[in-house]
């Protein structure tokens, strides 16, 4: 009777077994509908389990060709384009796009005008940061910061409101100047609201930077190291968070950055977690730097005088003077004539370098724009970093590189 | 007055029973949906739901009628309440569409699993205590539906057949995050269960007369607590409470709980940030609220279990049984005797403390990030169940050697 149960032979065994046991890897769309996709991005993963062997960033559903509207539109008719860049610190990208074109029209801007510049520059940072800080919690789980991190972020969109009459697409810079002047008493509010921030953020700070749970899931997850920054182009936060200090505001200073004191906080290994701690204490440094902005805050004008053939002159003179009128109808039409040549400039944004390239060929608008987002760089090195991880570290360094759609489709 | 009562057939008398429950733990279940909003909005600095109120045709229904009381109406519309009624009403209501790409039958039957355990473990969960005269002799009764002397092998061995329903809806969701939370979610529910039996033992080393007949009886847990020894006694023990001498057991029971009701830092199965919604991303409407009620019932069973074997049940404080109390109200209280009132008492005690751990619960769901899935494993066999072994060996050696 016992014959009748037949053992297979070992070979053909072990090739049942290995049959049997053979293993799909399960593709998986993350995105571009997901909540820790920030925004439309989506990822094409390749699972073997729960371990990413593949990570394939598609972009381009935020796409809505800034670039060639730029092509059809005077100079400062592009300005509220560039709030949709980095829509989460608009104020950033607006002055680093009226600095490239001001270096096109070789226009210099006067000191008042400059540290408004540097002071809403380094709002915007803080906002921005702030709501990364925020999302970075909700994406490894913990909810309760995002919301603490808004309610700075409510304060500041009163400043800019006040500031811009917009809370969110603020488009304040002009080529050549601002578009107002600050408010009576802005700059106080500013001081108040960085006093009172100090201390709110260490609170925020604090329920992540000691927390257990929080450093198991940053602290050694996401590496990358100097070399590979540096190759993969990143900058800003995630390029200092592997160990390199580059920041434009120091090592290319404008907009007067060179008068102000602050350090470029550098990470040690490059991990999601040197990379939260620097946009701590790069919030930090923001508030060091509107402090002193602040301390010595220039009178004088807020926009440069050369700038008068850009900006359109005064409703009342446009309706009495003949000239006027005609200075009017052709800055409306035509936009302000720039010289032949090609710039590039990058600011040090946020999210990191936010690059302009313009090519004028004279006349009132660009012949080619280029725009060097660093969400879309940053966003490169993704499949190289996430090779090997967990599902839900993919997450965790996501949310620690800090990228808006916006920016990187442009 | 209550008389009749006991002349009705067992049957009526049992359905009756499992009505009251069932009536008692849903309301707390959908009141807790709110809690979380409430202390979630409060640990968070804003107000929550606070402005819905039953709209001018409702004036028809009682909750249209409470909302337009004075002082009153305003403050629950504060509270919340009639956002509660307008979601209960939504679930209900609202269109439930099953997907086109799921196997039916067991995307249907998932949520009903789920609610079947919780629902039934609450059988035999006690509530309260009252005395009862027997043969002329006054005995301390407790407040539950069964009685029986495996309680606490009952309550896991039903509890523990939650996770089919959440395997089941991954499955058969047909969606790859769903599929990857019922994955996740079968994994974990079963390593966390191996650290909760272990850690749960030594209270009944406790009890239990070494040779003698053993019990596993919730009740019994709650009366060693009151001081009242069936098993082994040790003077210096007298109404303490569990977790002052098993504060080892109470705090694995109570990790392994988060873990195994899914809450955070444990919300594997969900883990909203990565897998959408884990095993429910396909569920909606009166389905998902299903799922949802079920958390919410394993949440306060849980905490029931958890207060009964180490905090004392329907005690109120350490070295203050339900009987001492009551002896000392009735010194103000004429009626404080009557089991009735006793019983009463001893369930708002025993609910008190329900909602301190089911606001424990969400105050630490508020507060911590996400362990990450293999980390939940890792904590869960290479630390916890080490952890609930050495406790376990520890009180059977301690145990032994007091005994001698």
């Amino acid at each position: 009777m016992a014959t009748e149960f037949a053992f297979p032979d070992s070979a053909s065994k072990t090739d049942a077994a290995s049959q049997e046991f053979q293993t799909e890897k399960m593709s998986l769309a993350m995105g571009p509908s997901h909540p820790s996709t920030h925004g439309v991005l989506r990822l094409q993963l390749e699972l073997d389990g729960e371990i990413v062997t593949s990570c394939d960033p598609v972009l381009g559903y935020l796409h809505r060709g800034d670039e060639k509207i730029a092509e059809n539109m005077t100079y400062n008719q592009f300005v509220p384009y560039t709030d949709r860049l980095d829509y989460l610190a608009p104020l950033a990208s607006n002055v680093a796009y009226a600095i490239a074109v001001e270096k096109l029209a070789k226009l210099e801007v006067p000191a008042r005008c400059q540290a408004i510049r540097v002071i809403v520059s380094e709002l915007a940072r803080i906002s921005a940061h702030l709501l990364g800080l925020g999302a970075y919690g909700i994406d490894v789980g913990a909810w309760s910061v995002f919301l603490y991190a808004f309610e700075e972020r409510e304060k500041l969109y009163k400043l800019f409101e006040e500031l811009t009459g917009a809370r969110f697409t603020t488009s304040y810079t002009r080529i050549g100047g601002v578009a107002r002047d600050v408010p009576e008493g802005w700059t106080g509010r500013v001081e108040g609201f960085c006093e009172q921030f100090l201390p709110i953020l260490e609170e925020i700070l604090a329920l992540l930077t000691r927390n257990k749970i929080f450093q198991d899931r940053t602290v050694g997850v996401g590496i990358i190291s100097k070399e590979d920054a540096i190759a993969y182009g990143l900058t800003g936060p995630n390029l200092r968070g592997s160990g390199v200090g580059l920041d434009l505001r120091k090592d290319k200073p404008y907009s007067g950055y060179e008068q102000y004191e602050f350090d470029v906080p550098v990470g040690a290994k490059g991990d999601c977690y040197d990379r939260y701690l620097c946009r701590g204490e790069e919030m930090r440094q923001s508030v060091r730097i509107i402090r002193q902005a602040i301390k010595k805050f220039p009178a004088g004008a807020w926009y440069a005088e050369d700038a008068k053939k850009i900006f359109a002159p005064q409703k009342a003179k446009v309706l009495t003077s003949m000239e006027e009128l005609i200075n009017n109808f052709m800055i409306v039409t035509e936009g302000p004539q720039m010289a032949a040549g090609e710039v590039y400039f990058e600011g040090e944004n946020p999210k990191g370098a936010l690059g302009f390239y313009i090519v004028s060929k004279g006349g009132g608008v660009p012949w080619r724009m280029k725009i060097r987002s660093p969400s879309f760089c940053n966003l490169s090195i993704l499949p190289k970093v996430c090779q090997g991880n967990l599902v839900s570290d993919v997450v965790s360094i996501l949310g620690s590189l800090d990228f808006v759609m916006g920016e990187c489709d442009r | 007055m209550f008389d009749f009562y006991f002349h009705l057939h067992l049957i009526v008398r049992l359905v009756l029973q499992s009505l009251a429950v069932i009536l008692v733990l849903f309301p707390i279940a959908a009141a807790c949906s709110m809690a979380e909003r409430k202390i979630s909005a409060w640990i968070q600095g804003r107000p929550g739901p606070n402005r819905t109120i039953a709209p001018i045709g409702g004036l028809l229904t009682p909750l249209g009628l409470v909302g337009r009381i004075p002082f009153l109406g305003p403050f629950l519309q504060q509270m919340g309440i009639f956002q509660l009624a307008a979601d209960g009403g939504k679930f209900t209501f609202k269109e439930d569409p099953v997907p086109g790409h799921v196997n039916k039958f067991y995307f249907v039957l998932a949520p009903i699993i789920s609610m079947i355990p919780a629902l039934t473990t609450v059988v035999v969960v006690p509530v309260g205590a009252y005395f009862a005269v027997v043969d002329g002799v006054k005995v301390l009764k407790p407040i539950v539906l069964a009685n029986v002397d495996i309680g606490l092998l009952a309550v896991f061995a039903v509890s523990s057949l939650g996770v089919y329903s959440v395997i089941l809806a991954g499955w058969a969701s047909n969606s790859k995050y769903a599929f990857l939370g019922g994955v996740r979610a079968s994994a974990q529910l079963i390593s966390y269960e191996l650290s909760m039996t272990l850690s749960v033992l030594p209270v009944f080393l406790w009890i239990n007369k070494p040779g003698g007949q053993g019990t596993l009886s919730l009740f019994d847990a709650v009366q060693f607590q009151s001081g009242v020894f069936h098993g082994f006694s040790l003077a210096s023990l007298h109404g303490l409470w569990g977790v002052c001498y098993m504060p080892v057991s109470a705090f694995i029971f109570l990790v392994a709980l988060f873990a195994e009701t899914n809450r955070a830092p444990f919300d594997m199965p969900e883990s909203e940030s990565e897998l959408v919604a884990g095993f429910h991303t396909e569920y909606g409407a009166f389905k998902w609220s299903l799922f949802f009620l079920a958390e919410y019932c394993h949440m306060i069973i849980g905490s029931a279990v958890c207060i009964l074997l180490f905090f004392g049940g329907w005690n109120l404080l350490p070295w203050v049984p339900l009987a001492t109390l009551i002896d000392w109200l009735s010194h103000f209280i004429s009626f404080a005797g009557h089991p009735l009132f006793m019983g009463l008492v001893g369930i708002a005690i025993f609910l008190g403390k329900v909602f301190f751990f089911i606001f424990f619960f969400m105050w630490v769901r508020w507060t911590l990030p996400r362990f990450r899935y293999d980390q939940v494993m890792d904590l869960g066999w290479k630390k916890l169940l080490p952890l609930s072994i050495a406790n376990l060996l520890f009180y059977t050696l301690g145990i032994a050697l007091l005994q001698k």
